[in-house]
């Protein structure tokens, strides 16, 4: 594992099928640590797009340098837990963000998150929708109903002290990560929110930024009972036993 | 960082020791004793108080979540700075050979 460099910044963007949006927000990451005079990696973990994300990244990787881009790829659907371990093992900096490469988070927030960590000694920052002027852009209002009551329960029953556990868009120092990654099991949603969870419980601390989600696939991919069940099915997991 | 990991009780635990000591409290209600006469309309209110806190719980709960719908905050935006941004991404990318 490599040893971390002071403040440098490693993003880890897993991506899977993001040939068109890959490059347009590798572009907005390089403008926003250029601009905010971040030292920054950001590492591609591409499950094996068959769109050819691949390609398109090392074409990034040629254009921006291999020492900013590095390219990590496997050979096929892996799962999220499994990207972030395979990312950080390369990461140089010592705070990684983790972010979702579709453009549904902005870039601009980086700048953000690190100003919070500085200014609370975070281990964390997360992003959030739902606090403060944070909000989500493309949702119908089933899909914000379902969001906002998914939401509520999990503050009921959980009491987690952040309010957007679901949430894929956070700062984490990286020993923080990398202890969190040991310890998580869940997938998907579940996933995001057990980590904040074993986060409290090992006592680190966690700050908010709101932030602007802009969905541009919710029309095609809609929110269905499958993943609600699977949803609850995580909460009640989490209540039981974390 | 910590250099203790705290003994964590799990929340449906912590749910389940405070519903037995609130249950508890409940149902150690005495009937009135002989002479003494407690104000009926106390007794009468406590008894159902399981049913008017979960009643309570759930008008509490359909006003928070319409609350928080109530201003919809649509980030229309922020929707349409990053169009911009894209269209801006677009040409440097294309100058340094990327093929959109």
């Amino acid at each position: 594992m490599a040893a971390p460099r002071p403040e440098r910044l490693s993003v880890l963007l897993p991506t899977y099928n993001e040939r068109d949006n890959l490059p347009l927000v590798v572009w907005l990451l390089v403008r926003t640590f250029r601009d905010s005079g971040i030292d920054f990696e950001i590492i591609i973990i591409d499950d094996g797009s068959p769109d050819g994300t691949q390609e398109i990244a090392e074409q990034l990787e040629k254009i921006y340098g291999s020492d900013k881009i590095l390219l990590r790829p496997r050979p096929r659907k892996l799962g999220l837990g499994t990207a972030y371990i395979h990312g950080m093992k390369h990461a140089t900096g010592n705070f990684i963000v983790i972010m979702d490469a579709d453009l549904s988070h902005h870039p601009k927030f980086i700048p953000e998150f690190i100003r919070k960590q500085k200014e609370g000694n975070f281990d964390i920052v997360s992003g959030t929708r739902y606090k403060g002027n944070g909000g989500v852009y493309g949702w119908d209002l089933r899909r914000k109903l379902i969001s906002r009551g998914a939401n509520f329960l999990t503050q009921v029953l959980l009491r987690p002290g952040a309010s957007d556990l679901t949430g894929s868009f956070r700062l984490y120092r990286k020993e923080v990560l990398q202890k969190l990654m040991e310890k998580c099991v869940s997938k998907g949603y579940v996933f995001q929110m057990e980590m904040i969870v074993r986060a409290r419980q090992l006592g680190y601390t966690i700050g908010e930024v709101p932030i602007s989600f802009v969905d541009r696939v919710y029309g095609e991919s809609k929110l269905g009972g499958n993943e609600i069940v699977s949803f609850l099915k995580g909460l009640l997991t989490l209540f039981a036993t974390t | 960082l910590p250099s203790l990991p705290q003994a964590a009780i799990p929340p449906l635990g912590q749910w389940l020791c405070g519903l037995a000591l609130l249950g508890s409290a409940w149902a150690a209600l005495p009937p009135p004793p002989p002479g003494l006469q407690p104000p009926a309309p106390l007794r009468q209110a406590l008894l159902p108080l399981p049913v008017y806190l979960l009643v309570a719980f759930g008008c509490y709960s359909l006003a928070t979540v319409g609350y928080r719908l109530a201003p919809p905050n649509d980030c229309e935006e922020a929707a349409a700075e990053l169009q911009e941004h894209i269209r801006a991404a677009r040409p440097p990318l294309r100058r340094r050979g990327l093929r959109l």
